[in-house]
């Protein structure tokens, strides 16, 4: 077995190095005719800042060594698997960076002249146009900026599209299954709808019986995953879809999961009228330790107001790319009389959809078929290796094979030795390996949420069951041992209770610092 | 296709020794479920549109990619434009520690041991916008400014619960106003908008008076203002907000605070800006850094939409680092979560961490003169050629407006023919404000050299003079 030992360099806080009069750039010097000419700074003192800023002064050298060493004490897809669940941490390809990194947008204004951007916008239409088919879609925005940002535009296009038919009035509930991401229930409410949480059945589908009972005049919509956060594919979707469609309610795909069905099944044949996608997981831009990810919204071209000639699309927000066959350009088409208006300042993550672009351009539609297919050769592959083991249960859908994830429950360990999911996740911390989502689904107790993706290799799911067995030896001779854990890693378990203690919690320096003094409130 | 570099199960030995172990006839079965109506053969969806119809090189992704992106046009200088978002200069350093490995290809550090240097780089962009902002707590980031403001708003109606209208400046980007529109809509909120004083430029008190009341749950104000005025009376703005109760929300673009008063001298509840000029790139919309920062009052910050990295103590005694204050968020909350916000723009954050501790103290304000004196430097000179530059009375930081409407000529004329001489100019706001008429907004930063300036002034001058 490899062993593994995380660097530690008891790095200081930036605040805490650098000397006075130290400056980490150079500048330009002001021309001697623009001092000249403005002759000084003329703002009025009601306005003007007398303290510069208490910010720390650093050569280039102190900085570029100071984050070198805090990258050294944080883990990637880079340093080996990261099988976060639902959150599809594959691989990053660096031909993907480099096209994207230096590719010259960072020069370009988002409301500089169409007409100067002409490669660009050709590339972002050609974008759109892969999604809506990859998603079986009409009309894709590339403007939400993330998952839950594309949620919130897929709740809100559907708000207004009641609004449109005169019926907001009774159509105030979104449907959402108990297995959704914390996003989609959220998401609803930002766009002022009441949430209704339909339970699933012991096959890992949403209850049937239970979503009819529910469904009725004041549903708005349904907000679902396909395949869920356990792995499964809904087999009752169309079915699912005609009823909701029976009381005019539309269907929302979140697309978390579309890693697990590309080039199988598509969101718009199975009967969603909206889909947003996740490009930094099922497209490569990486995740950047939180962000920027891009929540393009793909949508059904079908009518709101048949009379009036209102589509779907009209809808959306943002700027979509399209081509003027007159002029022979493109352009950016900003938000019309209809639409939800704008969701953030400006057209879209740009980025990370150059990313995606390189990743799609190099995969082609066969690479994206291989994608499914090995994402969940894999995950079976991981669900058959653990079958059985000592201490973990994989709940839900007995039999079934699962698609891009499958959820463990180690409730089994936790029940008869106390050593919980959080204990495994440490002690796989230790190991090298990064830990799955826990506690996730919450219809899962004690739940391991693992997602290897297809960049992973045998080898390594191999190692990482031998590791999970272990975990739960140890576990069942000494459960004591797994509560000490992590102790390979640059710090040892966090004690998150003092975190947000109010006599210790400090989201700042300036919160630490003025503590400290006696400053504070 | 029978191997791939980042497919690496994809060789026949592997899968045929994978579904052995299986006990699985092909890779097929494993989609039994998906119903026979709703399956795609692989026919018809490799005969989709999807990419080039074939996987390609990375070589010939390069040519690809490459070709189209010569058809941008390479301009002579850096546009002359702002509206939100600036030409500024983006140290090598700062794209190259967020394209190392460790940060570029991390997840949220939901595992908190084995993250610390993240954890600490994003405490880091915490605590320096704190001090920029001279306000407590900062998270971790929202998407860009726009959707920081509506969120803003959105935390002051659940702060003053109860209380229904907003009042937002009528001289505020109106491209965040549409977003604050769009976020503020399903919850029957009454925006209204301050009217600014046509002499100074500013919002005016006096008329702001009026329109706060003990319905108002928030004030916002940005400054410098979407005509790059800086907004004298902004103390006194705040005070009117507080006197009814309100919060007082400030929008600030981050570099001109080398020589503005900071949100928290202003005695702002929330502070909210954008971190692009910060070292990002203008990057054609995104991604950005929506900067979101509060007073340290529980009553706030349990109402602060996004994620917050805390300091720590490990079990041993040593210092660390962990997600605090997560109780307000979506994947614990659910519907009754601060913010549905997930994903965010960490990694920009890490580049605006890295880029103010490479200006430090005295860096940020040398940059804030540059960029003032450059642009009070093309105001001087336009006014010298004689063109609308005083507009308004008040001082500016870094861009201003210039109005052609005396020269009776559209400002799409005078556009198209800086175009034609390889320049960029100015943002027209007349759509925006149409009472303003032929007017652009013209923005000016350390990337625009004296003689860019004396270059885009020139042309103004000859094309006005022919017009």
């Amino acid at each position: 077995m490899r062993t593994y030992r995380q660097a530690n360099w008891s790095e200081p806080l930036i605040f805490e190095l650098g000397s006075p009069g130290r400056l980490g750039i150079t500048l330009p010097e002001l021309e001697d005719e623009v001092k000249k000419v403005v002759g000084g700074v003329k703002i009025p003192e009601s306005i003007k800042r007398v303290k510069p800023p208490s910010l720390p002064e650093l050569s280039e050298v102190e900085v570029t060594r100071h984050f070198t060493n805090l990258t050294q004490m944080a883990y990637g897809v880079d340093n080996g698997p990261v099988p976060l669940g639902s959150c599809t941490m594959k691989f990053n390809p660096r031909i993907a960076w480099d096209l994207s990194f230096n590719s010259g947008v960072d020069q370009l204004h988002p409301l500089q002249d169409e007409r100067t951007v002409q490669g660009l916008l050709e590339v972002m239409y050609e974008l759109q146009q892969w999604l809506a088919n990859i998603v079986g879609m009409d009309v894709c925005t590339l403007h939400p900026a993330a998952g839950a940002h594309g949620e919130l535009t897929g709740v809100l296009v559907i708000r207004k599209y009641h609004e449109l038919k005169g019926q907001l009035d009774r159509k105030k509930e979104i449907v959402i299954p108990d297995s959704a991401h914390g996003t989609n229930p959220a998401s609803a409410a930002m766009a002022g709808f009441k949430v209704i949480e339909v339970p699933s059945g012991s096959d890992g589908n949403v209850d049937y019986e239970a979503l009819k009972s529910v469904v009725g005049e004041s549903t708005a919509g349904l907000m679902i995953t396909n395949p869920n956060t356990l792995g499964l594919f809904e087999e009752r979707i169309l079915e699912i879809a005609e009823l909701l469609h029976k009381y005019d309610a539309l269907l929302y795909y979140d697309g978390a999961n579309l890693n697990g069905i590309m080039g199988y099944t598509r969101p718009g044949d199975m009967g969603f009228d909206i889909a947003h996608i996740n490009i930094h997981k099922t497209f490569s831009s990486p995740h950047g330790g939180g962000g920027p990810g891009s929540g393009p919204v793909c949508v059904k071209n079908r009518f709101v107001d048949r009379e009036k000639g209102i589509y779907l699309s009209d809808l959306l927000p943002g700027y979509i790319v399209v081509y003027d066959e007159e002029k022979g350009i493109y352009r950016l088409k900003g938000p019309g009389p209809h639409s939800i208006g704008l969701l953030k300042s400006f057209f879209a993550n740009t980025i990370p959809l150059l990313w995606a672009y390189v990743y799609i351009a190099i995969m082609g539609p066969q690479g994206l078929r291989k994608v499914t297919e090995h994402c969940v050769l894999i995950t079976n592959y991981f669900a058959k290796l653990m079958n059985g083991v000592r201490g973990y249960d994989i709940p839900y859908g007995k039999g079934r094979f699962r698609k891009h994830e499958v959820v463990l429950s180690a409730k089994p360990m936790a029940d008869e030795v106390g050593v919980t999911a959080e204990d495994v996740a440490k002690g796989l911390l230790d190991a090298g390996f990064y830990a799955p989502t826990i506690y996730f689904p919450l219809i899962v107790k004690e739940a391991l949420m693992t997602e290897f993706t297809e960049t992973e290799t045998p080898e390594n799911v191999e190692r990482y069951v031998e590791r999970l067995k272990e975990i739960s030896k140890i576990a069942y001779e000494n459960p004591s041992k797994p509560k000490e854990w992590p102790v390979n890693t640059s710090v040892g378990r966090l004690d998150i209770v003092k975190a947000n203690h109010p006599k210790y919690v400090a989201p700042t320096w300036r919160v630490y610092m003025k503590r400290l003094k006696g400053e504070l409130k | 296709m029978e191997n791939h570099p980042w497919i690496p199960s994809l060789t026949r030995d592997q899968v045929e020794k994978l579904l052995r172990v299986m006990g699985v006839g092909d890779i097929g079965e494993l989609f039994n479920d998906i119903p026979a109506s709703i399956k795609l053969t692989r026919k018809k969806w490799e005969k989709l549109e999807i990419g080039f119809g074939r996987p390609i090189s990375e070589i010939e992704a390069k040519r690809i990619l490459h070709g189209k992106l010569s058809k941008n046009t390479t301009l002579k200088t850096p546009p002359f434009m702002g509206g939100g978002v600036y030409p500024h200069y983006v140290p090598p350093l700062v794209k190259y520690i967020i394209s190392r490995g460790e940060f570029l290809t991390a997840y949220t550090p939901y595992q908190a041991e084995i993250s610390q240097g993240l954890m600490q780089a994003i405490f880091e962009y915490q605590s320096l916008m704190a001090e920029l902002l001279e306000m407590d707590v900062v998270n971790a980031s929202m998407y860009d400014w726009g959707s920081a403001a509506a969120e803003a708003v959105l935390m002051s109606l659940r702060v003053n619960k109860g209380r229904t209208r907003v009042i937002l400046p009528a001289n505020m980007n109106p491209y965040h106003r549409r977003v604050v529109e769009s976020y503020t809509w399903p919850h029957g909120v009454k925006i209204v908008y301050a009217p600014f004083n046509r002499e100074t430029g500013g919002v005016d008190v006096e008329e702001l008076k009026k329109l706060v009341d003990e319905e108002t749950a928030g004030v916002y104000l940005q400054y410098p203002n979407f005509f790059g005025v800086v907004e004298a009376d902004a103390k006194a703005i705040g005070e009117v907000a507080h006197e009814k109760g309100a919060l007082f929300i400030t929008g600030v673009y981050p570099i001109a605070l080398g020589l503005l008063k900071s949100p928290g001298e202003l005695g702002a509840d929330i502070a909210v800006g954008e971190g692009q000029p910060l070292g990002l790139g203008l990057n054609y919309g995104g991604p950005y850094l929506g900067i979101f920062a509060t007073r340290f009052d529980m009553n706030l910050v349990r109402q602060m939409p996004g994620r917050i990295i805390g300091l720590a103590e490990s079990h041993r005694g040593e210092r660390g680092f962990a997600m605090i204050l997560q109780t307000r968020e979506q994947y614990i909350r659910r519907e009754k979560a601060t913010s549905n916000i997930c994903t965010n723009e960490a990694l920009m954050a890490i580049a605006a961490a890295v880029y103010l501790s490479m200006l430090g103290k005295n860096g940020l304000v040398k940059l804030a003169e540059i960029n003032y004196y450059r642009a009070h430097y093309a105001w001087a000179k336009m006014r010298q050629a004689g063109l609308k530059v005083d507009l308004f009375k008040w001082d500016f930081f870094n861009e201003f407006p210039v109005s052609f409407n005396e020269q009776g000529v559209k400002y799409s004329f005078i556009h198209e023919k800086l175009l034609e001489r390889g320049i960029h100019g100015g943002l027209y706001i007349g759509d925006h404000y149409p009472e303003l008429g032929e007017t652009a907004l013209f923005a000016f930063t350390e990337v625009h050299f004296k003689e860019d300036i004396d270059l885009l002034v020139e042309s103004l001058t000859e094309i006005t003079r022919r017009g």
